[in-house]
């Protein structure tokens, strides 16, 4: 494959935050728009032209005799050199889930991109402040993004890793004159980068053993004849665990040193995939504009953390042991999110909520895999469930911006009863909710029985909580919906326009998803995304009783949310009456915020920096300054000795002669 | 005496003296500083093409350029020069920092003695780089030292006197040290039979300094230079002097005086002394490692601009000692290129520092708001530096501070697996946390500062920078976005200076 494309794939979201962060403020806001939507087509194009080449052009460097998808190096730059092997390379890595994200990505930023241009302007036109700046930083996101996704090695993955983070940090914090956004994103970025310490260490560890930092060495066996190519191999993951079982100290603590090493790892993932207990950062996201959100905080930089597992996948599977703890954390936020979710007010954070559920369903999905069962169905069905949960997230969310829009609050009180004003968002939304909820034929069926299915293979246990956390999510959604589009509507008030459907730049990006999560859960996933790269048919393994349960969950639980919520009514109240401890723990998110900030402000803060600062200043520069002061203090008591008098000189003359011939005399004794 | 490219670094400074001397007016005096630190900057990269082109053509001599005249025949004082990849890489720096330093001072009262000082301060400071010769080397940090008395105690706000005395004296008393070290080193140079030398390359070569002296001496020199890298416990002049001193004096002195210390470290106690400092790297290595999240820490309570970056330089200049006391090639190139990171964006912050204070005449977090609204292209450049400092991938923090950890981790291993105890490895997990620590600090600060709404009224009526506030800013702003974007060159560069006399020299 030629260079070029990819190269360009790279430099020209770059190019463009450069050239709009620099010049953006001497264009008019139209055009800054224009040319950000615009480079971000070309890459549109590209990464599909890509992507499509890696699938379906059947090079011998994609794929081989056999029918097994390869990865390829398109190219691979030195960028810093630490040791012989140690090497930072940037480069770009095809193969099955890399050119999956390419285009998950590519679809996702274009479709915020346009939608954009649509909610960055007011009801009269007129386009928000930092117009340029927004498209500034969503294609230094993307940049990262497709820079993360496509990294060879896993410093790369690191370094745009932090990136993604920054941008992350910086759309948030949008509306920089709002206190509440500002703190939102300072917590995003911290809670991330203690999480990226975690990935740091493992890093360090897992290069110390294995010699390398690049995928290829770690997970894959070079194929012959065709450089830059490779093929994941067990065999290869074998070997680096027979490293770290060979070393001087194979343990560490109890447990093996390549369990730690990928449990940090791990950590890394729990804080950008918003994992609990390092969740908190992405409810309070929501503070970035709406756009943002759908692209950053449900679609793309949220599943890195999975991606990451994915990509390292083979290693994983030496190590089991760090599988069951993504497994564990994974069902407990699944559990965990879903609750919380049941009962929020704020649209936005009923979304983020679901994400978190939704990416700890991706991530039980990849804990539960194991080549043995179904070929490794858990991968294939994690993979899945992130390209269909992208989709419809991503109505989800555009679709909760139209709303925001036209009303102007995030709170569902002041929505209701909007389908008859606005009825594209009201369609497509909907079909958002039954992908969501996994009704058959929307995409999120097709993924989300694939999870089910190879959760059963794991453990029954696995499968029952992951089946009611899928009810759960049915029901909080169609709660959602129910509350959002039905009841009463609000009176218009005088002298203002009814809440009508928005603009084409806005329509256009839901008509067009939401199209996407129609007919995406009959893409044959299975011949393009393996863990090994061996293609399957799994539609063999779709196992229709777990579909068949399924589907009767959601609907019950779809059926549920009708019976409450499709009118004012007193049942939900009654029902939080009946239960208000669960209710209102439900509510506050179980405390975890507060508790968070008892252990940074308290603790760390009150009891480690305070006292520290007292410490330097008046202990260690007290000590210095003590010795200038007693410096002082002696000169001043001596500094009558020379007094100027002669009279006194003499007397020391004498008594000091005299004190030298008494010891000499004593000496001479 | 002429015909060596190096001894111009000490010449074209005492031009600008003489220059700075002769002019009247202020115009002059601005175009002799502009007019000589881009004659430096011009020499220091004419120095790193050739240095690079020689090294490419294979010289492997552990110095280039080197050269040497007899200065005092009856101790073998020499004025001896040579430079490697290290002090090339410092000298561009404190070129640069020069350069941009004094536009930060544009509009300076009693601008020619101003002047006159700085000038003679950058004079040490280039002398120190040239220098290969232990006395010399010593004689141009003192130079470098003493100016900074008067600028502080002259030019400076605040408690500008107690603290213009603190920074003087505590330094002097790690010279004091250091002069002890020097002078002990010189008598132990060379085996019997051999003259004496003060010559860096011939003390190296003969490695005769005996272990009993260096378990004395080691610790002497590393303390004194170590007490300019602000070295915990010995740092606290630093918040101090910095909160005092005026911007092109915190700059320089943040951005190229510190480093005097890292590099003093690295090209005399441990280069000189190598058993020892095998020996006896575990103290350091306990009182380096503990700056670097003791300073974070201190950063994240403080309210004053100026203490808050102070404290930050104290722990990532923590950082670039005990990268340096790792002993491991990897670690001790992340080491240099720490200090050329933290120099500039150090330089930045206290330049930004500065353009807001004489703004607003106050440098607490707590008085000040929203200062994005107001002065747009100071606060992005303040964001900029702020990520830099951080750690962002793109600017020169991320290079660095990657580059030491892994370093310090191999070394850490090696030593953990080798039965050598824990130390180097538990120390360099507990470096590894900075990365938090700086974050809170830095996005404190840029919240409180930066973002939010206006906190003071009387604020809105500021300007944004001026031509050549803007100039210094956007100087650094590249130089530091260079490092971090094309760091193989760097690392390459100061790779050089590891030839393999200096392995052998080191037992690396």
């Amino acid at each position: 494959m030629e260079m070029t494309i990819p190269v360009l794939i790279l430099a020209i979201p770059l190019f463009m935050f450069l050239f709009l962060g620099l010049l953006g403020m001497k264009m008019s806001h139209k055009l800054a728009g224009t040319l950000g939507t615009l480079g971000m087509g070309t890459i549109l194009v590209l990464s599909y032209y890509t992507a499509f080449q890696y699938f379906f052009s059947g090079a011998p460097e994609f794929i081989n005799a056999a029918g097994e998808r390869l990865q390829y190096l398109v190219f691979d730059q030195t960028w810093l050199q630490f040791t012989e092997k140690l090497v930072i390379k940037v480069g770009f890595f095809l193969d099955p889930i890399s050119a999956m994200m390419l285009v998950v990505i590519t679809t996702i930023s274009f479709m915020v991109h346009l939608y954009s241009m649509g909610y960055m302007r007011d009801h009269h036109g007129v386009y928000e402040h930092g117009f340029q700046r927004f498209y500034a930083f969503l294609s230094l996101f993307s940049f990262s993004m497709l820079g993360l996704v496509v990294a060879p090695n896993i410093f790369q993955t690191y370094i745009f890793w932090e990136l993604v983070g920054a941008s992350s940090y910086l759309l948030i914090g949008f509306y920089y004159t709002k206190p509440s956004a500002v703190s939102a994103s300072k917590k995003a970025f911290i809670v991330t980068r203690f999480a990226d310490l975690g990935f740091l260490i493992g890093i360090l560890v897992l290069s110390y053993y294995g010699g390398t930092f690049n995928f290829a060495e770690l997970t894959s066996a070079p194929v012959e004849g065709l450089a830059g190519v490779s093929q994941v191999s067990l065999g290869t993951a074998e070997g680096i665990k027979a490293m770290f079982t060979n070393s001087a100290a194979p343990v560490f603590m109890g447990a093996s040193v390549l369990t730690w090493a990928l449990v940090l790892i791990f950590m890394g993932c729990m804080g950008k995939s918003a994992m609990m207990p390092l969740h908190i950062w992405l409810p309070d996201a929501m503070e970035g504009p709406t756009p943002v959100s759908a692209l950053i905080h449900a679609a793309t930089m949220v599943v890195a953390g999975v991606y990451l597992v994915a990509r390292l996948f083979p290693l994983y599977l030496m190590e089991t042991a760090a599988l069951d703890i993504i497994t564990v954390v994974g069902a407990l936020t699944a559990f965990y999110a879903a609750m919380v979710a049941c009962v929020q007010v704020d649209i936005k954070r009923v979304l983020a909520f679901s994400t978190i559920s939704q990416i700890a369903f991706m991530m039980v999905s990849l804990g539960v895999a194991r080549p043995e069962f179904h070929e490794g169905l858990g991968y294939m069905a994690s993979m899945f469930h992130l390209f269909t949960h992208a989709m419809f997230k991503a109505l989800l969310f555009l679709g909760a911006g139209a709303l925001i829009h036209a009303i102007g609050s995030n709170d569902y009180t002041a929505m209701h009863g909007l389908r008859k004003y606005m009825p594209i968002t009201h369609w497509t939304f909907l079909i958002g909710c039954l992908a969501i909820a996994g009704i058959i034929p929307f995409s999120g069926f097709f993924s989300k029985d694939e999870i089910l299915s190879s959760c059963l293979g794991y453990s029954w246990v696995a499968y029952l909580w992951m089946s009611l956390v899928a009810g759960m999510t049915a029901f909080y959604m169609f709660r959602l919906y129910y509350l959002i589009f039905w009841w009463k509507e609000h009176e218009t008030p005088e002298g203002h326009h009814a809440p009508h459907d928005q603009p084409w730049t806005m329509s256009l990006p839901l008509i067009f998803l939401a199209a996407v999560s129609c007919v995406a859960g009959f893409i044959p996933f299975g011949e393009l995304v393996s863990w090994n790269g061996h293609p399957y048919d799994f539609m063999a393994h779709f196992d229709w009783s777990v579909a068949a349960v399924s589907l009767c969950v959601a609907v019950a639980a779809i059926v549920l949310a009708t019976v409450m919520y499709r009118k004012e009514n007193p049942l939900p109240s009654k029902m939080r009456n009946a239960l208000p401890a669960l209710w209102t723990w439900c509510y506050h998110r179980f405390y975890w915020d507060e508790l968070y900030m008892f252990i940074t402000h308290s603790i760390i803060f009150r009891s480690v920096c305070r006292p520290l600062a007292w410490f330097d200043r008046h202990i260690i520069d007290g000590t210095m300054d003590a010795f200038a002061t007693v410096t002082n203090k002696v000169s001043e008591a001596i500094k009558p000795l020379q007094s100027g008098q002669i009279q006194m000189y003499v007397w020391y003359y004498l008594i000091g002669a005299l004190a030298l011939g008494v010891v000499t005399i004593l000496c001479l004794l | 005496m002429f015909s060596n490219i190096l001894i111009y670094f000490v010449i074209i400074p005492l031009l600008m003296l003489a220059g700075t001397g002769l002019c009247r007016g202020v115009r002059g005096i601005r175009a002799v500083a502009v007019t000589g630190s881009i004659a430096l900057i011009a020499l220091s990269v004419y120095l790193l093409v050739d240095y690079i082109g020689l090294r490419a053509a294979g010289d492997s001599a552990p110095m280039l350029y080197t050269d040497s005249w007899m200065w005092f025949e009856p101790l073998n004082i020499h004025l001896a020069v040579g430079v490697d990849g290290i002090s090339i890489a410092m000298l561009l720096l404190s070129s640069i920092i020069l350069f941009t330093g004094s536009f930060a001072s544009w509009n300076i009262p009693q601008p020619k003695e101003f002047f006159l000082w700085l000038i003679l301060l950058s004079t040490g400071v280039f002398g120190f780089f040239i220098s290969i010769d232990l006395f010399t080397m010593f004689m141009f940090y003192e130079v470098a030292l003493i100016p900074m008395y008067l600028l502080i105690g002259v030019w400076g706000s605040g408690r500008k006197n107690y603290s213009a005395m603190k920074l003087t004296l505590m330094l002097m008393g790690g010279s004091a040290f250091l002069m002890l070290g020097l002078i002990g080193i010189y008598y132990h140079s060379a085996p019997a039979g051999h003259e004496l030398t003060w010559n860096l390359l011939e003390i190296a070569a003969y490695d005769a300094v005996p272990h009993g002296w260096q378990s004395f001496l080691f610790p002497m020199t590393f303390v004194g230079f170590g007490v300019l890298g602000a070295m915990f416990p010995f740092h606290t002049w630093s918040p101090d002097g910095h909160a005092s001193a005026p911007t092109a004096v915190s700059m320089l002195h943040a951005g190229v005086l510190m480093k005097l210390g890292g590099y003093g470290c690295f090209r005399v106690a441990i280069y000189l002394m190598p058993w020892a400092a095998q020996e006896l790297a575990w103290i350091f290595l306990i009182l380096t490692g503990t700056s670097v999240v003791y300073g974070a820490f201190c950063a994240c309570v403080k309210t004053d601009l100026k203490y808050i970056n102070a404290y930050s330089s104290v722990s990532h200049c923590g950082l670039v000692l005990f990268a340096i006391l790792m002993l491991n090639t990897t670690a001790m190139t992340g080491a240099i290129m720490q200090m050329l990171s933290h120099g500039l964006m150090t330089a930045l912050f206290f330049a930004l520092i500065g353009m807001i204070y004489g703004r607003t005449h106050t440098r607490e977090i707590t008085q000040m708001g929203g200062m994005m609204q107001i002065l747009p292209y100071l606060s992005v450049c303040y964001v900029i530096a702020g990520f830099a400092s951080l750690g962002l991938p793109g600017l020169s923090g991320f290079v660095a501070e990657m580059t030491i950890f892994v370093g310090s981790f191999q070394a850490g291993m090696a030593d953990y697996l080798g039965g050598e105890g824990s130390l180097r490895l538990v120390f360099t997990i507990i470096a590894c946390c900075s990365i938090v620590i700086t974050a809170v600090y830095i996005l404190r600060v840029v919240g409180k500062l930066l973002l939010g709404p206006v906190y003071d009224d009387h604020h809105r009526s500021l300007t944004d920078a001026t031509w050549w506030e803007r100039l210094s800013t956007a100087t650094l702003i590249i130089a530091v976005a260079a490092i971090g974007c094309f760091p193989n060159f760097f690392s390459n560069l100061i790779k050089t200076t590891f030839t393999p006399e200096i392995f052998t020299v080191l037992g690396m």
